[in-house]
């Protein structure tokens, strides 16, 4: 099964978009979707004809799929997919319109992720989220993915002795970081202390260690080198990716993301290792999640996270710039382009075309994802390095 | 202002409803795989290590809890008004692992005691309790949201004029129902045990006669909005076959004391209950119908009756749906033939009412929706379990 | 032409004038109006039940009205012969083809109140009616002989049934007072306050029930459960009881009331 995975020769990504998020959108998915193809053709040039492939994902289209999203855009694609992973959707539309590029069953295929969201949008959201949440998560007190992250966290924090101080250190660093990003939900810079005396939702998770949902879109473009040359588009290259779902079921509480079976490949693939990347652009729904991701990536050993975090700076200008748009701990999380998001930072800062702070010399970005808690535990994972041009 | 009577959420799989059954008798399942053997949870339609078919099978009891959290906050109106609220993971001893309601008394590294509930939408709930009994372990605030313990509550015992309906009052009022209201259909004939319920303290004699309208509307516009269990002690029996022995008069009166009566107590109740099933400590929250197990099968000697056991049991079922969506749990316990005069010519084992009166009791502060009570009634139960036809059959000749 | 001289318009202008007076007989039908208690093997008397089937509401939204179900022998209620064995065989023996000229008919009130008070198990004996009729004069035929016992006061009290732990206690006639009055005096029938013809105590009597027996044995009626019998004279009242014509009926509930002289 250890086959090296073909590289992604000739594959050029391209064309970060974000459409600005707002924490209440009376509009829907297809609306917001529509806008940030209307942005990509200000950038481009590009119109509806000359798209053949399509890569999309959201939570509040229904009932439509990408079927009824391509119809309602007018679109007609040789190629499409769905993505319904959420957090992990942006490194596996990427991971996937590279491949349809490759092998030629499409030239310019458009990778977006549209979510709205109305007063009522997270309950209904969540209450229709998964048939083992239905029967039995959500029936225990009803607290959301609050309540799944905070049993995660609370074990995470028994197991490995980590304190609350170090995941401080990475959502005050991320608000840093989202203060020269103008589209970001959050504007005021935040205190150790403010963290760490928010309240309290579901012990140990606190206000200030969850997302705001919002509304908003994301988008970028996967196409050929020629293609990304001619139509004038600095492009990134994919050095590696990878992929893993529902990986190690056997844990009784997740201590580790799929990430960790495959990190390996990654590196590999890759030819280069943690200590190259020039910044990274993990998921962070939680800051648990980011410090298993630090673990289970290869940064560190699993149980040192707390040393390796505290070694670091995790701001623009530090040792280590960590989701540097402010992630959605800052930014805002837009349902599914939650999962693209990071996909778009990482490619403005290796493109050096970023919305707020360039990380100087910006050139090796490693990206990932992380999504669906089906049950009790991120299902999807997902990981990608990038490379600029320069 | 009480509070609206919301309950927990209540979209499930058919695979956990079937597993919601299984609760209601008071067991603790989970689906083991035919072909690997392999238990599973939570609920699936097939086994995710070998593809294989589910069953559903008892299970130890035992799990650790591994993690907990308390919530704060939710967007479910149900839960909002139950913050904050403490759940946990356990690993089962049975193999998966499970989040689970906690009861108070048990922290995260302790051997805890599961038990299969229901919540008061009906909908199966994995609780850990104290390996070993607590002080006032039953008085959780978490774990009374999914029992119907009598413990300060007030209790509607539709007939008190048998020894079944005054050896329910008793129990009730051992296990700490702070009233009983005791039905008397007749208020101008006298009854055995009369003397003894006048001079128990907590008994609250009313006039209810379930054949009778009026009766029963007055008394649900009197105690509608007080009651918080009904136990319904009346029943006609009386023996005789389908073609002989038999009289349709009786069938009819056992028809509407057993079948009609039931619906007349509904509808004069139950929907003031379901407007209080939220309402604190003292929340209405049991309807409880003692009635035959031959309601499953019919009976030989017992036809007529047999029959308004089964339209009783059918009515049950009807009111489990509706109440379900208010939140007040719907028990049927069932009994073999009891040890009184109607049943002098049938054979022992006879189940006496005390023995009723205690699985009532148990069946409320468990939660259960199904008890079987007495030898044959047990015995019954597990035929039918097997072979429902075939337990029709026997039973009939 | 007028006909204001006929026998009926001449009893309806007494009526109008208050000459004639009328009193109500009957009571209530209501669902806690206690019913015959047979021991428990015997099919049991069905008492009053009500179900509305619509009051303005969703199942009737102009209209009121009851479904209603009973014994034949609840309530206020008529004794046809044929609802004892004594009377199966008689012709007309049921309440459908009993003539219809025996629903009017005069009645004497034979008052034992002051008896009945003072011994719920009196009974009344021949002995008895010959004494009430050297001091009332006699009892005349095809008359109702209407029972005086004020049990009707005890109405939605215990004591109306009046049952002990040897089975109900209430006053009623012999067999010798039966044979009397139906053979020698003719009568309609036994008109009574209690819940039957006879007393309380009467399956021990020998012959067991005689007032059933022997009134229905000779095609002869009874009425159970009269009120307000104290409201009428010893001589002179005229009773009209007319049950419903159910097929081949035992008997039935009914209004029964009487009309007397004002003066």
């Amino acid at each position: 099964m250890n086959r090296r995975p073909v590289a992604y020769d000739g594959v050029a990504v391209c064309c970060p978009v974000t459409v600005p998020y707002v924490r209440y959108s009376p509009e829907t998915a297809h609306w917001w979707a529509g806008a940030a193809l209307s942005a990509l053709a200000g950038r481009t040039g590009l119109g509806p004809a000359d798209i053949d492939g399509f890569c999309f994902a959201s939570f509040s289209s229904g009932p439509d799929t990408v079927v009824g999203m391509i119809q309602h855009l007018g679109l007609s694609p040789s190629w499409m997919d769905h993505i319904p992973t959420g957090g992990a959707s942006g490194v596996m539309a990427m991971r996937r319109a590279a491949r349809a590029v490759q092998s030629r069953d499409a030239e310019i295929v458009v990778c977006l992720a549209a979510d709205t969201n109305h007063v009522d949008s997270f309950r209904q959201t969540l209450a229709g989220f998964s048939r083992f949440s239905q029967d039995a998560m959500y029936p225990y007190g009803f607290g959301g993915p609050n309540a799944t992250f905070a049993l995660i966290t609370d074990n995470y924090m028994r197991t490995y002795g980590i304190g609350r101080e170090s995941f401080a250190k990475l959502c005050v660093a991320q608000r840093a970081n989202a203060l020269s990003n103008p589209h970001a939900l959050m504007k005021h810079p935040l205190s150790f202390e403010q963290y760490m005396t928010s309240r309290v939702i579901s012990d140990p998770v606190h206000l200030l260690d969850c997302v705001m949902p919002c509304a908003g879109a994301e988008a970028f473009i996967v196409t050929t080198e020629e293609k990304a040359e001619s139509l004038g588009l600095p492009a990134a290259s994919i050095m590696a990716t990878i992929e893993r779902h529902n990986a190690f079921p056997e844990d009784p509480v997740q201590v580790r993301g799929g990430w960790a079976r495959d990190v390996d490949t990654l590196w590999n693939a890759a030819g280069c290792g943690p200590e190259d990347m020039d910044t990274i652009q993990f998921y962070d729904d939680y800051p648990v999640i980011v410090a298993m991701q630090m673990e289970d990536l290869g940064f560190c050993r699993k149980g040192e996270v707390a040393g390796f975090i505290d070694r670091h700076d995790f701001t623009v200008s530090g040792s280590m710039p960590l989701n540097t748009n402010g992630g959605q701990l800052s930014a805002g999380q837009a349902g599914a382009a939650g999962g693209f998001q990071n996909v778009t930072e990482a490619l403005r800062q290796v493109l050096h075309s970023p919305l707020g702070a360039q990380v100087p010399d910006a050139r090796r970005v490693l990206v990932s994802g992380f999504g669906l808690v089906n049950y009790d535990r991120g299902v999807c994972t997902g990981a990608a390095v990038l490379e600029g041009v320069n | 202002m009480s509070r609206l009577g919301h309950v927990s959420p209540g979209l499930r799989s058919r695979a956990a409803r079937a597993m919601a059954v299984r609760a209601g008798q008071g067991r603790f399942v989970l689906q083991v795989c035919a072909g690997c053997s392999v238990a599973t949870y939570p609920p699936r339609d097939r086994c995710p290590q070998c593809w294989g078919e589910l069953r559903w099978a008892d299970q130890p009891h035992t799990a650790v809890l591994l993690a907990e959290t308390t919530v704060r906050a939710t967007t479910d109106n149900f839960y909002r008004e139950h913050l904050p609220w403490r759940i946990g993971t356990v690993q089962l001893d049975a193999g998966p692992t499970a989040v689970a309601h906690l009861h108070s008394d048990v922290a995260v590294g302790d051997q805890v005691r599961m038990r299969l509930v229901l919540d008061r939408g009906g909908n199966p709930a994995m609780f850990a309790l104290p390996l070993k009994e607590t002080p006032h372990m039953q008085d959780d605030p978490q774990l009374r949201v999914f029992t119907s313990a009598p413990k300060h509550r007030r209790v509607l015992v539709t007939d008190g004029r048998t020894k079944l309906g005054q050896e329910v009052a008793y129990a009730l009022l051992e296990a700490g129902a702070s009233t009983v209201f005791l039905g008397n259909s007749d208020r101008l004939l006298r009854y055995d045990g009369e003397d003894q319920i006048a001079s128990t303290p907590h008994v609250d004699v009313v006039p209810l006669d379930l054949t009778d309208n009026r009766s029963v509307s007055e008394l649900g516009g009197l105690l509608g909005g007080r009651v918080d269990i009904i136990v319904n002690t009346a029943g006609y029996v009386r023996p005789g076959g389908v073609s002989v022995g038999s009289r349709l008069a009786t069938l009819q009166t056992a028809m509407d004391v057993n079948a009609s009566g039931l619906m007349r107590l509904a509808q004069a109740f139950c929907p003031a209950m379901g407007a209080r099933s939220d309402d604190g400590v003292n929340s209405a929250s049991a309807f409880v119908d003692i009635n035959f197990v031959y309601a499953m099968t019919g009976n030989a000697g017992f036809a007529g009756f047999s029959a308004s056991a089964a339209a009783r049991q059918s009515l049950i079922a009807g009111l489990r749906g509706e109440m379900t969506s208010v939140g007040i749990r719907v028990a049927s316990v069932l009994c073999g033939p009891i040890d009184d005069e109607w049943h002098q010519a049938v054979p022992l084992p006879k189940v006496a009412p005390s023995r009723i009166a205690k699985a009532v009791v148990q069946a409320l502060q468990d939660g259960l929706e199904e008890a079987y009570v007495g030898d044959i009634a047990e015995d019954l139960a597990k035929r039918w379990r097997q072979d429902p036809l075939l337990t029709m059959r026997e039973e009939n000749l | 032409m007028s006909n204001s001289g006929s026998l009926c318009m001449q009893m309806v202008a007494a009526l109008v004038s208050g000459k004639l007076k009328c009193v109500d007989l009957t009571n209530t039908l209501s669902p806690d109006f206690p019913v015959i208690v047979l021991p428990a093997e015997f099919g049991q008397c069905a008492p009053f039940r009500v179900e509305t089937l619509s009051r303005y509401d969703e199942n009737g939204p102009a209209w009121y009205w009851n479904n209603i179900t009973m014994n034949e022998h609840t309530g206020t209620h008529f004794d046809a012969p044929a609802h004892w064995v004594t009377g199966k065989d008689l012709p007309d023996n049921t309440v459908d083809a009993v003539p219809v000229s025996d629903f009017v008919a005069p009645a004497v009130v034979v008052d034992i109140s002051a008896e009945a008070g003072a011994d719920a198990d009196f009974v009344l004996t021949r002995a008895y009616l010959e004494d009430w009729e050297a001091r009332n004069g006699k009892i005349p035929t095809r008359h109702w002989v209407a029972l005086r016992t004020d049990w009707y006061k005890r109405v939605g009290t215990p004591d109306y049934l009046n049952f002990k732990k040897d089975g109900a206690h209430s006053p009623g006639p012999d067999a010798g007072a039966m044979e009397f009055l139906v053979h020698e005096r003719d009568c309609i029938g036994l008109a009574v306050e209690t819940v039957g013809t006879d007393a309380g105590q009467a399956s021990h009597f020998n012959p067991p029930l005689p007032a059933h027996s022997i009134l229905h044995g000779n095609g002869r009626y009874g009425l159970q459960c009269l009120t307000n019998l104290d409201k009428l004279p010893t001589f002179g009242a005229m009773i009209v009881a007319a049950p419903l014509k159910i097929e081949g009926g035992s008997g039935s509930p009914l209004r029964v009331f009487a009309l007397f002289d004002a003066e």
